[in-house]
């Protein structure tokens, strides 16, 4: 039934084997063969759509997951990405010098304004919305000629570690769709293990980024805080918020960085100062004498911890590898962190409830009138869209930041927190006296099931106790794979991360790392996601 | 630490402008008992000395020289509006009485 898509290179024209092997590339090598014109964008585009229309599964008029799939993308702009892909063929054969990633495709997290393509934040408020502008981050990949295939599926307004609190259906993980994919960003990270696009964006306000890559095997990357821009992100957090890059490799990760990255004078929590050197930190591909910093409280020790003991078992490999090139380890202490997740579920609530106020029914939008009333006043009405318009999780962070931030309240919740994020922001600049690096797994599991922690959410924000530091604290990190756990054969992460301003730090162990576990496991990690089945066919324009 | 009743929950969802059913109500008002159970260990950890950060770089007063360049034209700022009227967002009456 499913037999045109299957083997959809036939019907569209393209390269027939070569498609297929063509969305195995990593974006580095697609670079690689669209400089010589060995492939046309074209080519390399309708592979990738093909691909989503074989694997993604459909959606229903409203954008809600119908079917099987992976369900990883909530808007697909063929059309618009096919143009694109054929104006940089157009370019390259006038012998124009193009960008470095131009022609390559790129899934975008549907947090991001795109003008053209609606933004919807995985929320029922902002259905179907256009926005008048592109987000800085987008304005750069079209400035670099990457070609946008569609917007990725998110926990709704990026609150969530596990997509499934999305309004338009869960997205699954390609490594085993009965679970979860990680969250916010589980969209652009299962686009990614399941071969739709090679480059990915992001947003890590809490682990958004690197928890997702965590549980799909994928590689992904929290810049320092201010150095990429937030401009045409929908805020969650305003003080933790940060776009970054998703790839399958490091080194891709390190390219799209550099196309992200820079200071933008519309985002005035933008840094001047210059794009770290992370692609030559990628490329460098020698630790020997980099001090590692192992931080006991986020490595997750005893039974007590909740960390699975495949996840830490990977871990300690993936230390052990490193210090066989050269590294040295050293354990460090950060106390303040035991109180992190405590501070962070006080100020992103706080924060959240100030910038989701801006959905309000008057300018853009959902617009709900309340039943039964005749004539609504502005107020009323923004609060029947507002019930209507938000999930279970919003409203419960919006409530829980209403209060913390509420008169008589404020000090003892909200201040209380803005003292630990100084205690942390200490705790690390110690660490970082003794290390360069410092590692941790990046989250205390591997994927877990579809519907295990909905009605538990102290135990879903859980996922992010390593994570969290480093959006108080503002520097940077990396998730990369370290391997699949022993007891269910799931991928874990190695978590990176480095003092702000030294993101290329990440980069360069990432790299040496990934380059000795891909040797230690025969090939990429990657190459072992089984088989996905071609789900319902999508006609999405 | 204290306990948040559904009142309180009542409150804050006025507060907040979000219409709350009673079935949210007493789940949120359980939910968000537990929730501020386990983050009030915030107010144990810093003492009194450590100042509060706001915001994790030390940028302040970024600003850019007054010159007028163009912004969003009308046509765009109210292209997502639910009802424009007269180049103007048409809202529901915001005043209680007439």
């Amino acid at each position: 039934m499913n037999g045109s898509t299957a083997n959809g290179a036939a019907t569209h024209g393209a390269a027939t084997a070569g498609s297929a092997e063509l969305t195995r590339c990593t974006a580095t090598e697609l670079a690689a063969l669209l400089a010589v014109r060995e492939v046309s964008s074209a080519e390399v585009t309708q592979a990738h759509l093909d691909r989503i229309a074989t694997v993604d599964g459909a959606r229903d008029g409203s954008g809600l997951a119908v079917g099987g799939g992976v369900h990883a993308f909530l808007h697909v702009a063929a059309e618009q990405a096919l143009a694109q892909a054929r104006a940089v063929d157009g370019a390259r054969a006038a012998g124009e010098r193009l960008p470095a990633l131009a022609g390559v495709p790129i899934a975008v997290k549907d947090v991001m304004a795109t003008r053209g393509m609606p933004t919807t934040c995985g929320s029922r408020i902002l259905a179907g919305w256009e926005p008048p502008y592109d987000a800085t981050v987008v304005r750069r990949l079209r400035d670099a000629q990457l070609v946008i295939l569609g917007k990725t599926n998110m926990d709704e307004f990026a609150m969530g570690s596990s997509t499934e609190h999305s309004a338009f259906g869960p997205t699954r993980n390609p490594w085993d769709t009965a679970r979860i994919p990680g969250g916010s960003g589980g969209g652009s990270a299962a686009a990614l293990a399941a071969f739709e696009t090679p480059l990915a964006t992001g947003t890590d306000t809490g682990g958004s980024i690197r928890q997702p890559a965590a549980v799909t095997g994928t590689v992904g990357v929290k810049p320092t805080y201010g150095g990429v821009s937030r401009y045409g992100l929908v805020a969650l957090a305003s003080s933790l918020d940060q776009a970054g890059p998703c790839a399958r490799t490091v080194l891709d990760a390190a390219l799209l960085h550099e196309v992200m990255a820079g200071h933008d004078p519309q985002d005035s929590t933008s840094l001047t100062d210059p794009v770290p050197g992370v692609v030559a930190a990628a490329r460098s591909g020698d630790v020997s004498g980099v001090r590692i910093g192992v931080v006991r409280e986020l490595y997750g020790e005893g039974e007590s911890s909740g960390y699975q003991p495949g996840v830490r078992a990977r871990f300690d490999e993936a230390v052990e590898a490193l210090v066989d090139a050269g590294a040295k380890v050293v354990e460090v202490s950060c106390p303040s962190f035991t109180a992190a997740l405590a501070a962070y579920y006080l100020i992103l609530p706080s924060e959240a409830s100030s910038n989701l106020a801006r959905f309000d029914a008057m300018r853009y939008g959902l617009r709900v009138y309340p039943d039964g009333v005749a004539d609504p006043t502005a107020e009323q009405v923004m609060a029947a869209t507002r019930a209507a318009g938000f999930g279970d999780e919003v409203k419960r962070r919006i409530i829980l930041g209403t209060y913390a931030l509420s008169s008589g309240y404020y000090d003892a919740y909200y201040g209380s927190a803005q003292k630990v994020r100084t205690l942390v922001q200490r705790d690390f600049a110690a660490a970082f006296e003794q290390a360069d690096v410092l590692l941790s797994p990046t989250a205390p599991t591997t994927a877990f099931p579809l519907g295990d922690k909905l009605d538990d959410p102290l135990a879903m924000y859980l996922n992010d106790v390593a994570t969290i530091p480093a959006n108080l604290a503002g520097i940077p990190g990396m998730s990369l794979p370290s391997g699949l756990a022993g007891e269910d054969g799931l991928p874990a992460g190695l978590q990176a991360l480095a003092p702000a301003g030294a993101d290329d730090r990440l980069y360069r162990v990432g790299a040496v790392a990934e380059r000795l576990l891909t040797r230690r496991w025969g090939g990429p990690l990657l190459d072992r996601v089984p088989a996905l089945p071609a789900a319902q066919p999508t006609t999405r324009a | 630490m204290s306990a948040i009743s559904r009142e309180d929950v009542a409150h804050l969802a006025a507060l907040a402008r979000i219409d709350l059913s009673p079935a949210e109500l007493d789940r949120l008002a359980g939910q968000l008992d537990v929730i501020l159970g386990a983050v009030a260990t915030v107010q144990q950890v810093a003492g009194s000395g450590v100042p509060a950060t706001s915001h994790p770089m030390p940028l302040t007063n970024v600003a850019r020289p007054d010159i007028p360049r163009p912004g969003l034209g009308a046509a765009d700022a109210l292209a997502g509006a639910p009802e424009a009227q007269q180049q103007r967002f048409r809202v529901p009456r915001i005043l209680e009485e007439d």
